[in-house]
């Protein structure tokens, strides 16, 4: 949960990390948010959703509260994909944002680059948990001219011994053996880099995601055969 | 705040019914209510992963069509209620997230309430001019519940004095349904094939209800010894060759469901003195329970209520007449810290 604005920066975030909490924090999370960026509802412009991918029950919680806020408040909500928001920060492009400052991606080329520094230019692969021992995956080349993510292709689902071969598959050989990867152990998603995603888009008139949660997996259930016998 | 008519909005997750309703304090202004139903079909039963994707997208259509039915806006609100259990968690989780980020978006104070209390509630929206008189008995029949329930005060005396020790009796309609090889949701098609049938052909047993087992479960129902013996009947006459008389089968098994849950739900009154008997729950969609609760209630001299059907099933109204009455009493809001509780005892009308 996040509170940001083009010019102000991050004015609050915060975060809680206990996947079993999401319905019981959400209202907290908010009100505490508001209150600490000193924001009515009513001042903000739009509420940013991350729909995923994600494991189910969290997802939905998420997406059911942004909608909900923003029917409340009367603002648009306006959905993201959650990957996106990992690489905007990953590749440097919150920090860019925050700065004012246009992305150079030549400048690893001109200039010694600080060790830390992450590199716009670089092709990265953000996989996060999907949890029952699969990884959710979206491949991006860079950050583009205005500073946002280039996606190479649509996140996916992929078990780990087949994540290689996944990834391959849609982006080529080279992209595996250069891209660095995001640790799906911890790679949370900043609601701080959606929320100025969300700005950066809106200012460079560029579309949001669709309106659909990305599960990327159909619900548990299997069709009943024939009632068992009990005699 | 009007404090005697508070105008509420009502927010139900339950199971596979997305409700929204709004009241001003004793007056249903919407119900309205998208199911996922259909999509269980397949499935033979309610699957809690389908039916919670179902409410996330059927949430916001239903809550602005509540909002054009009542001709109020969300600014005119004085609250918002929310079934914070019980009922199964996924689901739950939903209508949960969305109340509460709804409340602080419009700013308004948010109730999270109990579902089977909301059932009992519901019986305040009915607009013949009569009024719940307490206490009652109440029985709660539905595809996920079977509870029946001494009601004192709505808010702060429900008791509950019994409740199904394994399948819901809406659970064994559509187990047996589904043995007889006809579609889901079983109480409708059950009552259908019935209706040509003969309630005693068969004698199929009455669950807790031998002597040994009321001294344990009084008030406790058990259904899943009567899906067995409708299917260790049914397997007898395959065995031998036989037709299977649906309609004999169906309507005894029928007629032991409604013999039980009648039975107990009279002994309660007659045993602790309440002449008044409420029935609730998508259950008393099924004619044959309202009839024989007609016959036997009058028969005993108890006074039977039973709400419109629209307020029997899950629904959003219940849950914002709920609202209403804590709000109109001047109750709290609720903390916003609360979690869905798919086991929320019946005694929490408002969840902490």
């Amino acid at each position: 949960m996040a509170v940001v604005d083009r010019d102000g920066g991050v004015l609050a975030e915060v975060t809680e990390l206990d996947t079993r909490r999401h319905a019981e924090v959400i209202g907290e999370s908010i009100a505490f948010c508001l209150d600490a960026a000193g924001v009515a509802p009513d001042e903000l412009s739009a509420v940013v959703a991350g729909m995923g991918p994600g494991p189910f029950t969290g997802l939905r919680v998420g997406i059911a509260a942004a909608r909900a806020f923003a029917f409340g408040a009367g603002k648009p909500c306006l959905p993201l994909i959650s990957h996106d928001a990992i690489a905007f920060e990953r590749l440097g492009g919150l920090a860019l944002a925050i700065s004012g400052e246009a992305p150079d991606p030549a400048a690893t080329e001109t200039a010694a680059p600080e060790p830390a520094a992450p590199d716009p230019a670089a092709p990265l692969l953000v996989i996060t948990d999907a949890r029952r021992r699969e990884l959710y995956w979206s491949a991006f080349s860079g950050l583009d001219d205005a500073g946002l993510p280039v996606r190479l292709a649509a996140p996916e689902l992929a078990r780990p011994a087949e994540l290689d071969e996944a990834v391959a598959g849609s982006c080529g050989s080279a992209f595996v053996a250069e891209a660095t990867r995001t640790d799906p152990t911890s790679t949370p998603v900043s609601a701080a880099a959606l929320g100025m995603l969300g700005e950066v888009l809106f200012a460079a008139g560029r579309p949001f995601a669709r309106d659909e949660p990305l599960y990327l997996r159909s619900p548990d259930v299997t069709v009943p055969g024939a009632p068992k016998r009990v005699s | 705040m009007s404090a005697t008519e508070p105008l509420v909005l009502g927010i139900e997750t339950s199971c596979d019914e997305t409700g929204i309703g709004i009241v001003r304090g004793r007056t249903l202004l919407a119900n309205v209510i998208a199911s996922s139903m259909d999509e269980h079909a397949r499935y033979g039963g309610v699957v809690p992963e389908i039916a919670a994707r179902a409410h996330l997208e059927a949430l916001q259509p239903t809550l602005e069509a509540a909002l054009a039915e009542a001709g109020v806006t969300l600014g005119d609100l004085d609250a918002i209620a929310v079934t914070s259990g019980p009922g199964l968690a996924g689901a739950l989780m939903v209508g949960v997230g969305a109340a509460k980020a709804l409340a602080l978006g419009a700013g308004k104070p948010l109730y999270a309430v109990n579902h089977l209390v909301g059932h009992v509630g519901a019986d305040v929206l009915r607009d013949d001019g009569s009024e719940i008189e307490l206490p009652t008995i109440a029985l709660l029949v539905s595809g996920g519940h079977t509870s029946l329930l001494h009601v004192r005060d709505l808010l702060d005396d429900v008791e509950l004095l019994g409740e199904t020790i394994d399948d819901a009796a809406g659970e064994a309609f559509d187990k047996v349904a589904r043995l007889l090889g006809l579609p889901y949701p079983g109480g409708p098609q059950i009552d259908r094939v019935a209706a040509d049938g003969d309630p005693k052909a068969i004698r199929f047993p009455r669950g807790l209800t031998l002597p040994k087992d009321l001294a344990q479960h009084r008030y406790d129902f058990s259904f899943s010894g009567l899906k067995t013996a409708v299917a260790r009947h049914v397997e007898k006459l395959q065995n031998a060759g036989s037709d299977v008389p649906t309609a004999d089968v169906a309507a005894s098994f029928r007629e032991a469901v409604v013999d039980v849950l009648l039975t107990k739900a009279l002994a309660a009154c007659a045993e602790l003195g309440v002449p008044r008997l409420l029935l609730g729950g998508g259950v008393v969609a099924n004619a044959r329970v309202r009839q024989v609760a007609a016959e036997r209630c009058a028969a005993a001299g108890i006074e039977l209520r039973i709400p419109p059907l629209a307020l029997c099933t899950d629904n959003g109204a219940m849950i914002a007449a709920l609202g209403a009455e804590l709000a109109s009493r001047g109750r709290a809001p609720s903390p916003l810290g609360f979690g869905a509780d798919s086991t929320l005892p019946v005694t929490s009308a408002q969840a902490s």
